[in-house]
């Protein structure tokens, strides 16, 4: 019996089809979480790398991508957790944070804090709290349009 | 060495279990929604490192207990965490203060924990040093707005960091466990670590207008499991009761 692999390149667009359990706008592939995809005889090995340590959307991550694959055929799965290196959002695609602004998600960058806000993209924008709905992200408000919005955090 | 990598790692995952829960004790009751909501995301990311140091605690010792069965099925004397994380909360000034004193002693401790020998400990590190800094950085602003603040504010993180100042000996308290981590690579030596944190404590503190304590004196016994207070056992009656009435429960 010949066992036909999908190449790692269907997976991989499988994977992108497969949403963020928290911001279903970006995929898991533009959250920048799956780290590889190999074959290594039959079984499938993705490594997955959290994105904070304590996020439980950890667990429905991996519980999505093995659904994923699963429904599209493959049989012999195996997911590894990689913490090193850490997860940065340097690994968010382009796509990705566009999508994230689109949401009204102000996508994170390097200087800690976001370049505007995400409805009326004004520039006057202040922080209330370090934390916000979920451990990646940060509340701020808008001091034009006086909105609040979640602006995700940069590590 | 495996039962010395043992006790090291169940003091880091301790440390940060206890911490998460006494944090997580003011989910629902911070004085404003945002500070609710920022202390339960610390906890969040505390019982994450704590998942993964319990984890690799139960991995090195092989007798087939996890992160949950450690977390839930040792009593107290078995517990290794520090006695000032498992001081009562107080006020929310004081378990500001108490946030930040650890807060600095993570991110240290963490620094050195980067290189360690052990690619394992490494990795966990290396992920869990980023939430530290982020939680300096909160836990610091927080003791100097509320030092530099109002007098009643002022006064009131004064009382806290005098009254926790007798536990922060502890964290820098070195014994043979240590000593085999140091000869191994593993880990750095406590003692060397107190020059770096006096640094960072002193420049947020002294910017809060309040006074370092000079008294020298240290209250220990909880990292090494010799004598916790009396606060822990009724920490753990608590967090673990849910696995004690109902054993195996989940969901």
């Amino acid at each position: 019996m010949v066992i036909t692999r999908p190449s790692v390149d269907q997976i991989w667009v499988w994977l992108d089809n497969v949403p963020d359990p928290e911001i279903p706008v970006i995929s898991l592939v533009d959250l920048g979480v799956i780290r590889d995809v190999a074959w290594v005889n039959d079984v499938l090995e993705v490594t997955v790398t959290p994105t904070y340590s304590g996020c439980p959307a950890t667990s429905i991550i991996n519980l999505d991508i093995e659904t994923a694959l699963r429904d599209h055929g493959v049989k012999y799965l195996k997911l590894k957790r990689q913490l090193s290196p850490a997860w940065t959002t340097e690994w968010l695609s382009e796509r990705g944070r566009a999508k994230l602004e689109d949401y009204g998600i102000a996508p994170p960058r390097p200087a800690g804090g976001p370049e505007r806000c995400p409805q009326c993209k004004s520039k006057n924008v202040q922080r209330v709290s370090q934390f916000g709905s979920t451990p990646c992200k940060a509340q701020w408000r808008c001091s034009d349009c006086l909105e609040p919005f979640d602006y995700f955090k940069c590590i | 060495m495996s039962s010395a990598l043992f006790e090291y790692l169940l003091r880091l995952g301790d440390n940060t279990l206890i911490l998460s829960h006494r944090v997580s004790e003011w989910c629902g009751l911070a004085p404003v929604l945002e500070e609710d909501i920022a202390l339960a995301n610390t906890a969040l990311d505390l019982i994450g490192q704590t998942q993964m140091w319990l984890g690799l605690a139960g991995e090195v010792e092989g007798k087939g207990r996890d992160a949950d069965a450690l977390a839930f099925r040792r009593d107290v004397w078995g517990f290794r965490n520090l006695l000032l994380l498992e001081r009562p909360n107080g006020d929310f000034g004081k378990t500001m203060m108490r946030q930040f004193l650890f807060d600095a002693f993570n991110v240290v401790n963490l620094g050195y924990l980067i290189k360690s020998s052990d690619p394992r400990i490494a990795a966990i590190a290396e992920k869990a040093s980023k939430e530290a800094a982020y939680h300096l950085e909160r836990s610091g602003d927080t003791v100097i707005g509320l030092g530099d603040g109002t007098e009643e504010s002022h006064r009131r993180m004064q009382d806290a960091l005098d009254e926790l100042w007798p536990y922060v000996g502890e964290m820098f308290a070195s014994d043979t466990v240590d000593a085999e981590m140091v000869a191994a690579g593993v880990a750095p030596d406590p003692q060397t670590l107190r020059k770096e944190w006096n640094e960072i404590t002193v420049r947020y503190l002294t910017e809060a207008t309040l006074t370092v304590p000079d008294g020298t004196f240290a209250h220990k016994g909880g990292k090494t499991g010799v004598q916790h207070t009396e606060h822990l056992g009724h920490l753990l009656t608590s967090m673990q009761w849910l696995q004690r009435a109902y054993p195996d429960a989940s969901w």
